[in-house]
């Protein structure tokens, strides 16, 4: 076990109290420190019952899980203080400004002494919060009243203010709920600016793949349980099948030749062939019938997520 | 930096910010004290007066000032269940503080509030001219935080097992209405028959408006008429509600927000 892992999860269970059975059921996985870290999965798969234990605010059933070093238990006070939480619906005081949401949360976690107005706070603290508010281009509406503010506008704010005390990880639950898809698409630019910027550790749960396709490490969960998980390019490798669809103006003679030289395929209509360890170069070489159509099948993340999903659940 | 004491204050700063940007509540709660000091307080002080050996006004004016620094800061824990409900509340539980700086920030928040509401009807009373001892009210000061504090506790201790804003809504009326009546806000209770005596000091508001009282009528010819109980005695009871509730309230409340 290296001493980068920033997150560390070992057969981690949660059984509700009106429950009988576990929405985490045995959950293990690491995360890297200054990792881009995606838990995926479907609603209802466990996303936020894990997010939730590791950011301390759910009791565990069973398991060992420690967060920048410390045990979420034992020591659930520097936990916090390590750690931003973006949740997966807005935690923001509609009755203040933004500025004030951003503020009461410094004061909050220590940053500063309590004053009663942004003026009356220290330079460091105003320069933070402009500093913050022009990475994530909301410097016209730190002063407005947090009900002026849209969806998107909310998200970045609440990012702003999990930024104040400098955590090692930051956790966004499904942040991007809600929101329409040019508003999503700037909050993940901004995401990766913040992460370049804070050298910070990113964990993220989402139901969106192509959000995870972006990430350093995938953790593919469904029904409590760990499906996959790897690198995108692991995860790609390991569980999709990529095959070559082929067709000749002479099917018959196309297949007669396939049977000979031993290559296997299936399929009425266009045939099959699955690729195997074989380069599609290769395969293609072996084949002297002219051919009337090559599909090449390379499968997006997309289509291997839900594969998974629906065939470990067809297994059970 | 006291990390705690700094959250205390900063919880409490903003319910107090938020009561200024409320003014339907500022309205709201000026409206029941002058209900029960302006039409029940004159009118039954101007068909009692002659059997009376003090002033009626007066006695109803300490009662509502205890009633409404005890029912402020416990209706104002109760939003705790909105902040819950919009999940302000993780906001503030995920935060590296104690869970009874939190609790006693909010507390503490909804004491100040109540005090804005005191002086309201403070006002009211001069412009109808109910007699007061102003060295006697500043006497209260002190006693009135006591007040709001063991409040403050009992809106936790309600709310602290209950999950949503409606249940606790239907419920609360129940727990305060009748204790208006048992604690004796405009109504003299030096004499009841047993079931209600028993009810009557069981109610923590009881010990909430016999302390004002009995620090107020301290050494007056009133005294024997209007109170129950020495001082000591109501200090003794309030502290100590306030410190059974709140330590329970808090355990209890984190307790079920944690273990779900």
């Amino acid at each position: 076990m290296s001493d980068n892992q920033i997150i560390k999860v070992q057969n981690l269970a949660k059984q509700y109290r009106k429950s009988k059975t576990n929405a985490v059921d045995d959950v293990s996985f690491y995360v890297n420190e200054g990792a881009f870290f995606s838990l995926l999965g479907p609603n209802g798969a466990g996303k936020t019952t894990i997010i939730s234990i590791l950011t301390t605010t759910l009791s565990k059933t069973a398991g060992e899980v420690s967060v920048a070093g410390y045990d979420i238990d034992k020591q659930a006070s520097q936990v916090r203080s390590s750690i931003g939480v973006i949740f997966q619906n807005p935690s923001l005081d509609i009755n203040l400004t933004a500025e004030e949401n951003i503020r009461f949360h410094s004061n909050l976690y220590g940053l500063y002494p309590y004053n009663p107005s942004f003026k009356m706070m220290p330079l460091e603290y105003q320069q933070r919060v402009t500093d913050l508010a022009k990475v994530l281009g909301l410097e016209a509406d730190v002063f407005k009243p947090v009900k002026t503010l849209s969806g998107g506008m909310k998200r970045k704010l609440e990012i702003i203010r999990s930024l104040m005390h400098k955590p090692k990880v930051l956790f966004l639950d499904e942040p991007t709920q809600g929101l329409d898809p040019i508003s999503r698409a700037s909050l993940w630019g901004y995401l990766q600016e913040i992460r370049r910027q804070e050298k910070i550790t990113i964990f993220l749960t989402t139901h969106y793949l192509e959000e995870a396709e972006h990430s350093d490490y995938i953790c593919i969960i469904n029904h409590g349980q760990i499906r996959a998980q790897g690198t995108p390019a692991e995860i790609k490798q390991v569980l999709l099948e990529k095959y070559i669809v082929v067709d000749a103006a002479d099917r018959s003679v196309l297949k007669s030749e396939l049977t000979q030289k031993q290559i296997p395929f299936s399929g009425e209509g266009p045939l099959r062939l699955d690729l195997d360890d074989t380069s599609i170069q290769d395969l293609i070489k072996q084949i002297q019938t002219p051919l009337s159509r090559i599909d090449i099948y390379n499968p997006s993340l997309e289509q291997a997520y839900v594969k998974i999903i629906q065939e470990r659940d067809q297994h059970e | 930096m006291n990390n705690n004491f700094n959250a205390v204050i900063t919880i409490a700063a903003r319910d107090i910010t938020k009561l200024f940007r409320d003014q339907f509540r500022i309205l709201a709660s000026f409206i029941f004290p002058i209900i029960f000091i302006g039409v029940l307080g004159t009118s039954l002080q101007a068909n009692l007066q002659g059997s009376l050996p003090y002033n009626f006004l007066t006695f109803v004016f300490l009662g509502t000032m205890a009633q409404t620094l005890f029912q402020s800061t416990a209706s104002g824990i109760i939003s705790l269940v909105e902040d819950r409900q919009t999940d302000f509340a993780q906001e503030m539980f995920i935060a590296p503080i104690s869970r009874f700086a939190i609790i006693f920030g909010k507390i503490l928040g909804e004491t100040v509030v109540s005090f804005i509401q005191i002086l309201g009807i403070l006002l009211f009373a001069l412009i109808i001219r109910i007699p007061l001892d102003l060295g006697s009210l500043v006497r209260l000061l002190p006693f009135a935080l006591l007040v709001s504090l063991m409040g403050g506790a009992f809106g936790l201790i309600v709310m602290a097992n209950i999950k949503d804003q409606k249940s606790v809504n239907q419920l609360f009326p129940f727990l305060i209405f009748p204790q208006f009546f048992l604690a004796g806000v405009f109504n003299p209770i030096k004499v009841l028959p047993l079931p209600l005596l028993i009810a009557s000091r069981i109610a923590p508001m009881t010990y909430a408006v016999d302390l004002l009282r009995s620090v107020y009528y301290s050494g007056s010819p009133s005294y024997p008429f209007t109170v129950l109980f020495n001082p000591l005695i109501n200090i003794a009871v309030t502290a100590g509600i306030f410190l059974v509730f709140f330590t329970a309230g808090t355990y209890f409340f984190v307790r079920n927000e944690k273990n779900r």
